[in-house]
């Protein structure tokens, strides 16, 4: 058994509703209990579907536990087929029907139903939501895709390619798929299907006809996007456009197969001249933390590092399947790769590493809020704010611009940092003013942000009013933790304390750290004054 | 008062009553610990489920709330069912591992789910064991499972695990059954404590070490329609259940109220002033909504078994106009009163079968749907106004002084139609 307070993803049956509900045309019946429903919401709420997701649940009960569940399945799947008139379905269980083993493959077969039926083997307590949702659009791809449909000689026509892997609730998917769309227009390349997002059953038949695949999210198409390598010899393209230079391999990539020549006056939009001018200088060198999904994560730390002159200080990611390549790219950096599903860990790693932004997913922005460290959001699991009204994509050149805008809004500004250290006795800088262009709460203190998680979020450690006065210390719910990395350091003279005070509070968490290291490696018990800027002398960058 | 009693006997006559088994679109009753953890303070509610379960908990608070909170998941895994962990040894290795490092907590809930009641985990004998185990610590247990408790029935189950270990009284006193918003709880214990009631309770209480006293002279309001099991629970130890209508809106409320004077004995004078302040106000603020809600059609989705109480207070208070009054589960006696003051022809529908009622609400084109977080926007999609129906267990709606913040979470979506609709044809 596994405690859990938070989780990163869903059941893998939710993966297969991501899948189901981006698709048109496709229906889902699920054997599950009533319970399971509640997972429509998070399509219907967080994304603002106007629709239901196509899912059937039989909602059995316990007292149909005795009976006969098997029947309720196939009036359910019989029902669904007639109200509905789905081109295919897609039929499974949840975790509690797993365990009732009525096998809806079997019986959705013996069904003769007038449409191609597709049975999912989720295993739900061996895996998650992302495996889900690959495995289920990989069933959908190798058991709809028509082998004898493949594309044509090209005879001066332009090539044309899939996108794979885009689904519902995904991170930017909506938008991503349209700059991926206009990327491959202006590189003489029509899109043939977009699946599963968009993507009817029938579209999926002729999935072969394309020239080469574009495969835009791993973690959810990759598994098909091979079987269609091996079925069709259809290349693809594996360079994520995430970032300029990543947007630049992305296009080498493409031209690598369509034979063409890279354009030399593609319009590379604004983020690296935004990153170049005088004014971003104050970026170089922030200590960064990124987690999220491994595609995510690893194009983020390139942007980061790269192109944007940070210094990635943390990376991971939280799907166990694609850990090698977040070992990989963390080698690159020279950081630990921080491979977990477990949010208490995640938030202990980020407290320690004393960064300056934190790039990660929702669970990551509670984390920073609590720490009070600015964040952005760099990947799903998602929240309502991920699916802005406006166009947000993160791929391609605009999705650097993006990001540009999305990283870079929730730091202090240069000039400002300054400002604050210089007048750090001014009333209107303290700590309590927060980023003047942020707005209230956005990087409140400590106090005001507690009281600030009000609606029903309040702090529960019976210990949280004693750590008030030192401002970035960790949370509450840390200090409560058994085995906390973060025991309230001693030794410090109050004197020090009290000049650590006078450091601006968006650095003073590493100050405290680089002082409290520096003394354990020269074994000073004391931490005085001239410790502390002992410290800040050694750690001079 | 006499209303209520000859409304009572004409609650016999037969209603028209749609019963459907179909797909239900409603929450489990693990939804029930979003509200109780934050109601007993010292408490922890570990379920024993799946990663389903820990991923419905954090979605159906419809944020995610990320302060550590009192709750969790023990996830069972692949080893616990292939048999090569023993469940039990890891549960005792998981609920030592919390409560080491959460010391404040002095009750503790495992709670059963789906999973642990098909692979029938006996939860009552593993708290019996943490409860030897664990020292300080009382470990009890209850299901929440979506194939025996469908969304607020978490709660009846929590609270009737929680009458057994209540101690045995003779006092005459007042116990009010249902978690309540403490600042609702305290204005009825001051209505209470003015009428002369002088020993009231509260069932569950905010701290575990609170719990009431049960006996023969107890006697028990009821604050929530859907607490069947703990209201068996409670009479079994000798508790007399106060049956009234469900203090909604101002009648509602009095009604309710009046139950427990009549029951103390208390003078009809000195509990008509009582309780006239009030009364008094509930109607002022009920008057406002009453001219925007009157006339206007409602139709209610079976989801927290609140729906029939709200009909009556809505129909009975408001004017408004009732299409169909969906439940999950009708519970016939403590509802007689609020069922007997609605209309006789009302279409009250009995179970569910989702596809089936959309097609009703679609053809009824109702002013305003009533209905879970899955269907509200597919519903305003297609022009129907909706209300969520998880705000009127969230929010502070009982009593007096909540009648017009009540009112207020149904006119609310309807101003709000107008308003858009205003803009658009201005432009």
């Amino acid at each position: 058994m596994q405690l859990t307070v938070w989780t990163y993803e869903g059941p893998p049956h939710v993966g297969a509703m991501r899948v189901a509900t981006a698709m048109k045309g496709l229906h889902y019946v699920l054997h599950a209990p009533q319970g399971d429903t509640y997972a429509d919401l998070l399509f219907t709420m967080i994304e603002r579907r106007g629709e239901r997701p196509p899912v059937t649940y039989t909602t059995f009960q316990a007292r149909d536990l005795g009976k006969d569940t098997a029947e309720l399945f196939q009036t359910a799947a019989r029902d669904a087929y007639e109200r509905f008139q789905p081109q295919a379905m897609i039929v499974g269980a949840s975790c509690t029907a797993e365990l009732i083993q009525d096998d809806p493959a079997g019986l959705a077969q013996t069904m003769g139903l007038p449409c191609p039926v597709i049975a999912l083997d989720l295993p739900s307590y061996s895996h998650k939501e992302n495996w889900g949702a690959a495995e289920t659009f990989y069933q959908i791809v190798r058991q709809l895709a028509d082998k004898s449909r493949v594309a044509a000689p090209r005879e001066g026509r332009r090539m044309r390619a899939n996108l794979l892997g885009p689904t519902a609730l995904g991170f930017r998917h909506r938008d991503d798929v349209i700059e991926v769309t206009h990327l491959l227009a202006t590189l003489g390349v029509d899109v043939h299907v977009v699946a599963p997002l968009g993507a009817t059953p029938a579209a999926i038949a002729g999935l072969g006809e394309a020239d080469f695949n574009v495969l835009m999210y791993p973690e959810t198409g990759d598994q098909a996007a091979r079987w269609l390598e091996k079925t069709f010899a259809q290349k693809t393209v594996r360079s994520v456009p995430i970032g300029v230079g990543a947007t630049r391999d992305f296009i080498a990539e493409v031209c690598a197969i369509t034979g063409d020549a890279v354009p030399v006056d593609i319009n590379e939009g604004r983020m690296p001249w935004w990153s170049h001018s005088v004014d971003s200088t104050y970026l170089t060198g922030k200590r960064v933390f990124i987690f999220g999904d491994a595609t995510h994560a690893i194009a983020a730390a390139r942007v980061a590092r790269d192109e944007l002159g940070f210094e990635v200080v943390g990376l991971g990611c939280y799907n166990r399947e694609f850990a090698r390549d977040i070992r990989e790219a963390a080698k690159l950096y020279g950081v630990a790769p921080l491979i977990s599903d477990d949010y208490l860990a995640v938030e202990e790693a980020i407290a320690a590493s004393a960064c300056e932004l934190v790039l990660g997913t929702q669970m990551e922005r509670h984390i920073a809020k609590r720490l009070r460290i600015p964040c952005a959001v760099i990947s799903a699991p998602v929240h309502v704010q991920d699916f802005p009204a406006r166009h947000s994509p993160q791929m391609g050149f605009e999705g650097a611009n993006v990001i540009f805008d999305t990283w870079v809004h929730p730091l202090v500004m240069g000039l400002e940092e300054h400002l604050l250290t210089m007048f750090r006795d001014d009333f209107e800088f303290s700590d309590a003013a927060g980023a003047s262009h942020l707005g209230h709460g956005a990087s409140a203190p400590l106090p005001s942000a507690r009281e600030g998680l009000g609606e029903g979020a309040s702090i529960e450690s019976p210990q949280s009013e004693g750590s008030l006065a030192l401002a970035p210390s960790p949370s509450p719910s840390l200090e409560g933790r058994e085995g906390s990395l973060l025991a309230e350091p001693e030794g410090w003279h109050p004197l020090a304390e009290r000049e650590l005070m006078k450091i601006p509070f968006f650095v003073r968490g590493k100050a405290r750290k680089n002082t409290e290291r520096y003394a354990a490696e020269k074994g000073i018990a004391a931490i005085t004054v001239d410790t502390l800027y002992e410290a800040k002398a050694h750690y001079a960058r | 008062m006499s209303v209520a009693l000859a409304a009572r006997e004409s609650a016999v006559v037969p209603r028209p009553i749609i019963r459907e088994r179909g797909q239900r679109e409603v929450f489990c009753g693990l939804t029930g610990i979003i509200w109780l953890h934050r109601k007993v303070q010292d408490a922890f509610f570990l379920v024993v489920g799946s990663r389903t379960c820990a991923h419905l908990l954090q979605s159906a608070a419809g944020v995610m709330v990320f302060a550590e909170p009192r709750f969790a998941t023990a996830i069972i895994e692949e080893r616990d069912l292939a048999g090569l962990a023993d469940a039990n040894e890891e549960l005792d290795r998981v609920v030592t591992r919390l409560l080491a490092r959460r010391p404040e907590i002095k009750l503790l809930f495992l709670v059963g789910s789906c999973p642990s009641e098909v692979i029938k985990l006996d939860l009552s004998r593993a708290a019996a064991r943490l409860n030897a185990s664990q020292h300080g610590v009382k470990v009890l247990n209850y299901s929440g499972s979506g194939i025996e408790t469908t969304f607020t029935q978490g709660e009846d189950a929590c609270l009737a695990a929680l009458v057994p270990e209540c101690a045995v009284t003779d006092a005459s006193q007042l116990v009010i059954v249902g978690a309540l918003p403490d600042i609702v709880e305290d204005q009825f214990r001051r209505l209470f404590a003015d009428m002369g009631i002088v020993r009231v309770d509260s069932l569950p209480p905010r701290r575990a070490k609170d719990l009431p006293a049960i006996g023969p002279n107890t006697k028990f309001l009821l604050a929530q329609p859907f607490l069947g099991d703990t209201a068996r629970a409670l009479e079994e130890r000798g508790a007399i259940h106060l049956p009234a209508m469900f203090p909604f809106g101002a009648e509602g409320t009095t009604a309710w109220l009046h139950a427990a004077a009549k029951a103390f004995g208390i003078d009809e004078m000195h509990f008509r002033s009582v309780i006239a302040p009030g009364r008094e106000r509930a109607k002022r603020a009920l008057a406002r909504y009453a001219e925007r809600l009157a006339g206007k059609s409602i139709f209610f989705m079976p989801d927290s078994q609140l729906e029939i109480p709200l009909a009556r207070f809505l129909h009975g208070e408001l004017g408004m106009e009732l299409i169909e009054v969906g439940t999950p589960y009708l519970h016939r006696s403590h509802l007689a009163d609020d069922l007997a003051a609605l209309p006789a022809d009302v279409q009250i529908s009995e179970g569910q079968d989702v596809d089936k009622q959309l097609d009703r609400v679609r053809a009824a084109r109702p002013d305003l749907t009533v209905c879970g977080l899955g269907l509200a926007n597919p519903l305003e999609r297609e022009g129907l106004s909706t209300k969520w129906s998880i705000e009127l267990v969230f929010s502070p709606v009982h009593g007096f002084e909540q009648a017009g913040d009540l009112a207020e979470l149904f006119a609310r979506p309807l101003n709000r139609a107008d308003i858009l609709r205003r803009e658009r044809l201005a432009a």
